[in-house]
């Protein structure tokens, strides 16, 4: 199954085992990982399952929606060039290994 | 209660009914008052009885556990919304006010309508209106401190929403006193043909009347929601003559339900003072503890679908133009998803529960409607040390909506 890390603000990484086809935010609850809080539960409607994706990943992830776009305008920590949301990131064999920062604040 | 005794048998004079087998018949209404008092031993023994069941006496499919639940609301053009999400079949049944382009609407034409509320209810938005937000409900604790004894519905959980809501929409002051009753007709008006829906219809005339007219251009304040769906219109994204109706839903959806919520948040904390004080000594738990809330409560119990074909759920097979309705409450307590499910805990994982909704018709407004609750919970939890209540309390009985209709409190001052 992939792994993917999450490092958290403060530099503590949590490595979580993803299922192929599951979003990345859906790997993340299912583990109970603070601070994906996904309030929408997937839906892309709330933008607080924010992550900053690394600079060796960013290129490799499919391109994001218009949808999303407008979303990450309203995050509660500042939106970067490599925001994504996490709900939007389909997990693929591909993706072992992805490395997602967390944001301060989700709220 | 007897609507909680399951399985029914099929007998007993009631019309012909057209379950399939292996779907258990069950004897409930749940749109009954029996009910409405007390859903939860109903909820337990829809979710038993099976994946899916019928309501003989509507003559439905039903689902309550929280796969089922899900499922159906993550498949919209097999579970459509066309066709109306209440018992009436619009495609046998002329609907009793002008179908909504939204809420009762399929992908593709919904998905160009919702991208309109989406961007006017964005989290970018919310941002903005968040200090005007906050400051009002702090306000408002402040005056209900002075006041100490209160009923918590009419006067925290109507109160609050009215006063940032309609001002939020661009409404005029005058004939705001029409939003509750138009909002409690049309989600009367989903359950079937009992006394509830139709004398809500009855009433309706002069309700419908000033939603219409505030749903016009001229009506509404720019800035406000009302004037940005208009906006919309010029940019091209929907013509002007749907932008009234987009108007429409927001002032259908967007006040009884966070009313509720907010309502359900108080109810919890006045019955729960350990989870009160966990929020006291962290406000910031504010936010969490009213999705709690909606997960605990689901101020909105219960919408219909419609199969477009022969489907398979849960191993059982529902023909085409059948109603469905979705127990979204029994889903938010289904054993089978949530730990300790009867439990109101603030600090629970809440993501994933149902009381929004889910997929693509998931409340739009969800994100005015935490903003609500969040600033308002965290203002009781840095103001307010201990909430009481003081006398009986009475529940409001609504086909879609749970809720009170009167909780006395007493707040004491932090």
């Amino acid at each position: 199954m992939p792994i993917i890390t999450f490092i958290r603000p403060d530099s503590r990484a949590e490595r979580i085992e993803a299922e192929s086809g599951e979003s990345a935010m859906l790997a993340a609850t299912k583990h109970g990982l603070d601070g994906i809080v996904a309030e929408c539960g997937g839906n892309a409607m709330c933008a607080t399952c924010h992550v900053y994706v690394d600079d060796q990943w960013i290129g490799r992830l499919a391109a994001m929606g218009d949808e999303e776009d407008a979303l990450l305008d309203g995050t509660a920590s500042q939106r970067q060039p490599n925001s994504r949301l996490s709900c939007q990131i389909k997990i693929t064999p591909e993706l072992d290994g992805l490395v997602l920062r967390l944001p301060e604040r989700q709220i | 209660m007897s609507a909680a005794n399951i399985p029914a048998s099929h007998g007993g004079g009631a019309p012909a009914v057209n379950s399939s087998p292996g779907i258990p018949g069950l004897d409930v209404d749940p749109f009954a008052i029996e009910f409405f008092e007390d859903p939860f031993p109903t909820h337990e023994a829809l979710r038993e009885a099976g994946p899916v069941v019928h309501l003989d006496k509507w003559n439905v499919y039903a689902v309550a556990r929280y796969a089922e639940v899900y499922a159906v609301l993550n498949d919209p053009l097999t579970f459509c919304s066309s066709r109306g999400v209440g018992l009436s079949d619009f495609a046998k049944e002329k609907p009793w006010r002008p179908q909504s382009i939204i809420l009762e609407a399929d992908p593709p034409a919904h998905t160009r309508n919702r991208a309109v509320l989406s961007k006017v209810l964005s989290p970018a938005v919310m941002k903005q209106l968040r200090d005007g937000f906050a400051a009002a409900a702090e306000a408002k604790v402040d005056a209900l401190l002075v006041r100490g004894s209160f009923d918590a519905v009419a006067d925290l959980a109507e109160a609050y929403p009215m006063s940032v809501f309609p001002d939020a929409m661009g409404l005029k002051q005058e004939g705001r006193d029409h939003l509750l009753p138009y909002a409690g007709l049309v989600f009367n008006a989903f359950g079937p043909p009992n006394e509830l829906r139709q004398s809500a219809i009855e009433r309706s005339a002069p309700h419908q009347a000033y939603v219409a007219e505030q749903c016009q251009r001229e009506n509404l304040a720019p800035g406000g929601f009302g004037a940005c769906i208009h906006d919309r219109a010029d940019a091209g994204d929907i013509t002007a003559a749907e932008a009234p109706l987009l108007v429409r839903s927001l002032l259908s959806a967007g006040i009884d339900t966070t009313v509720n919520g907010i309502g359900a948040a108080i109810y919890c904390l006045a019955r729960f003072p350990e989870e009160f004080s966990r929020l006291r000594r962290d406000p910031s738990l504010a936010r969490n503890a009213f999705e709690e809330a909606v997960r605990f409560e689901s101020p909105v119990q219960t919408f219909f679908r419609t199969t477009t074909r022969e489907v398979e759920i849960g191993g059982c097979r529902i023909g085409e133009g059948e109603k469905v309705l979705m127990f979204l409450g029994a889903a938010n307590r289904d054993p089978r998803r949530w730990s300790d499910p009867d439990r109101y805990d603030i600090t629970r994982k809440t993501s994933g529960h149902v009381g929004f909704g889910g997929g693509v018709h998931m409340c739009v407004g969800q994100l005015v409607a935490r903003l609500e609750g969040e600033v308002m919970l965290a203002a009781l939890a840095r103001k307010v040390a201990g909430i009481e209540i003081t006398g009986p309390i009475k529940r409001r009985y609504n086909n879609t909506l749970r809720g009170l209709e009167s909780l006395p409190v007493t707040f004491t001052p932090a």
